[in-house]
């Protein structure tokens, strides 16, 4: 019966604002923790030696997304229509 | 040689014919047992050449067992497997029949040693596959369903017309590695291209995978895309035309995923993303690129059919499939949101789970030959692929705005199916070594250096820093985004209009002129033809003489006199007459 009660109870662990607040710090936190050895590492380039600066991989990652964001954006406004566009005459 | 005299897609088409005739209980257990039979047989396969026969004055033969071919009918028969698992529920024959077929065919297609029968098995999988669209029994479905298989019959018909002026050629059917680079391999490429839903060709999969059912669906993602991505490394590794061609897909795929509203669309869209991946590997074609390439396709296979399985699970309890209609499942769904995150996870190479155990292995055979710009682009493809198939596609369904949706989970036979998938998946990404040692090549590739794997965690977790910084941007739309499909889709229709206006124009311009006004000015003429030649002849000169004072009493006179025949020459006479001026005119000219 325990089970049951609890079964009941629904997940709602991400409504709550300080949650939501924790994950995000908590989100800032590992960011930090993971450029930070950069600066104590020695490392490998392949084709540039901007790639053995501390973050590049991190900047990579972040630039390059905003960069698909916002170029798919654009392209959206070009490409974007309702959805029975096919349907109509 | 008792494990040769088996073929394994004789088991599934065996499989098919029973399921035609059983009971229920009879067909659940055939699905999952004939795919789990020839798992067991591919397992026990000797190297070599097997099931020859003759046709059209060639040798042939249908079972070609190389590690190659070997690595695809393991992961074939896995897959078939657990998607069978997942579709325990579905009473209809004819789903399970057509699912059947299709992969049989796709796995005769792997193991066909020559051109002929590798084309038979590709044309049954282009008919039995297109089953799976129509048994969704929607309008959608069918239109989707018409579009795919007349794509495929196009790039079947280009296959055929390759094979054909390839065997005329060279006189062999042998399906090796095409070094002639013409018309008869280009047209192959094309066959091929085309399944491996490669740019232009690529629409039938965004198109149809998501109108497919939800079992359909499930097992569309594995077979025509990685068949064709097998076809490829046989035939066409080292051709750096595939280096480019990979890379636009990777990038064209991720673009539209995020435009995508539909769920199951970002999905198929993230197919493309994928195969991307595994057509640069095979133009990039040293053996680590090959071995990448063959390794990424297995995982691929893998956690596609995972995202599938849970995006399917989605749709099945909640009948709903675009991201702006679901949300906050997570509440009810936990079980699917957890195995749909790892497959997102894996696609997105995290460290790990499996796409980080084999997709760098394309990379780096970039690197190793110095192709900065295959890393360049590759590399923001990966960060893409977390973007829109690791972040958006769990967070759109399973968090966001909650929508009021409270389905509970899917039955038991679809986590179950899930739960082997996503072991799977966290298996190889953890120990990669059993994978490894099946690929066509020794592999000497370690994914788990403390720098690259510090490098990839990187790339990652600030890509999704960027996709919650810009969540504003990229907010849901009830849309649809249109793609070169248009050409026909859109562009057909307005082909179909100008024809009708042209056409429709042209004869309504002969009707009246010819039909219609030429007879009755020629008749007129006709009533009088002496008296018409006068006054005709009078108004020139009154109008070249300026002198019209008598104009009407001319007229009025000529009239006269041609209705009492009062002139002394007949008509006949006076045509006789114009005609041979006009035939002594044309003699003289000549």
């Amino acid at each position: 019966m325990a089970k049951k009660n609890e079964k009941k109870k629904e997940l709602d662990w991400f409504d709550h604002p300080q949650n939501i607040r924790r994950l995000r710090t908590g989100f800032y936190i590992v960011l930090v923790l993971l450029v930070l050895p950069d600066f104590f590492l020695h490392k490998h380039h392949l084709f540039s030696t901007v790639e053995s600066w501390p973050g590049f991989y991190a900047l990579f990652g972040f630039v390059s997304c905003v960069a698909i964001i916002v170029v798919s954006k654009l392209l959206g406004n070009l490409l974007k229509r309702e959805e029975d566009y096919y349907d109509r005459r | 040689m008792t494990a040769a005299n088996l073929h394994p897609s004789a088991l599934l088409f065996v499989g098919a014919a029973l399921v035609l005739i059983l009971p229920l209980w009879g067909r659940r257990a055939t699905i999952l047992v004939a795919p789990a039979a020839a798992f067991l047989i591919i397992t026990q396969l000797p190297a070599g050449e097997f099931w020859h026969y003759s046709m059209f004055g060639f040798d042939l033969n249908m079972l070609r067992v190389d590690k190659l071919s070997k690595a695809f009918g393991y992961v074939f028969t896995i897959n078939a497997f657990g998607c069978f698992l997942f579709a325990q529920h579905l009473k209809d024959r004819y789903e399970h029949i057509a699912a059947l077929c299709y992969i049989g065919a796709s796995l005769g297609a792997v193991f066909a040693g020559d051109l002929i029968s590798l084309y038979f098995f590709w044309e049954i999988m282009a008919i039995t596959s297109t089953f799976l669209v129509l048994a969704r029994r929607t309008a959608a479905a069918y239109g989707a369903a018409y579009r795919y298989v007349m794509m495929h019959i196009f790039g079947g018909l280009c296959l055929l017309a390759g094979i054909v002026l390839q065997v005329e050629a060279s006189g062999s059917v042998a399906f090796d590695g095409f070094s002639l680079q013409g018309l008869p391999t280009y047209l192959i490429l094309i066959g091929f291209l085309i399944n491996a839903a490669a740019y232009p060709f690529s629409t039938w999969l965004s198109d149809a995978y998501p109108e497919a059912t939800v079992t359909g669906g499930v097992i569309m993602t594995a077979y025509t895309t990685k068949t064709a991505v097998y076809t490829l490394i046989r035939g066409f590794a080292g051709w750096e035309v595939l280096i480019a061609v990979g890379c636009f897909m990777a990038i064209y795929g991720i673009i539209y995923a995020i435009l995508e509203n539909d769920m199951r669309r970002i999905l198929a869209f993230s197919i493309m993303n994928q195969v991307g991946f595994m057509v640069c590997g095979i133009g990039i074609g040293t053996q680590l690129a090959i071995s990448g390439a063959v390794a990424h396709a297995f995982c691929h296979i893998i956690y596609k059919a995972l995202l599938w399985m849970s995006a399917g699970s989605v749709l099945y309890m909640t009948g709903k499939s675009k991201c702006t209609e679901l949300g906050g499942l997570y509440k009810t769904m936990p079980w699917t949101m957890i195995f749909g995150t790892v497959g997102a996870l894996a696609i997105s190479s995290f460290p790990f789970f499996s796409g980080y155990t084999s997709k760098p292995m394309i990379i780096e055979a970039g690197v190793h030959e110095g192709f900065f710009w295959v890393w360049l682009i590759l590399e923001i493809a990966s960060a893409g692929v977390f973007l829109h198939a690791g972040i958006k596609f769990p967070y759109f369904v399973f968090f966001a705005k909650d929508n009021g949706l409270r389905p509970g989970e899917p039955p038991k036979h679809m986590l179950a199916a899930m739960a082997l998938f996503a072991f799977i998946c966290i298996f190889l990404g953890v120990y990669p070594q059993p994978l490894y040692d099946i690929l066509p090549y020794p592999v000497d590739f370690h994914a788990y250096t403390l720098e690259h794997t510090l490098n990839q965690f990187q790339l990652l977790m600030f890509s999704a820093l960027a996709f919650f910084m810009l969540l504003p941007l990229l907010k849901r739309t009830n849309t649809i985004s249109i793609r070169i499909d248009w050409v026909f889709r859109k562009g057909g229709k307005q082909f179909y209009r100008f024809c009708q206006w042209a056409f429709d124009g042209l004869n309504d311009w002969a009707d009246r002129v010819f039909v219609k006004e030429t007879p009755k000015l020629l008749a007129r003429f006709f009533e009088e033809p002496g008296g018409n030649l006068m006054k005709y002849c009078y108004r020139l000169w009154v109008e070249t003489s300026g002198i019209d004072d008598q104009q009407e009493q001319v007229t009025s006179r000529i009239d006269s006199r041609s209705r009492s025949a009062a002139y002394p020459v007949g008509v006949g006479v006076l045509l006789a007459v114009v005609i041979l001026v006009l035939a002594s005119m044309l003699l003289y000219l000549r």
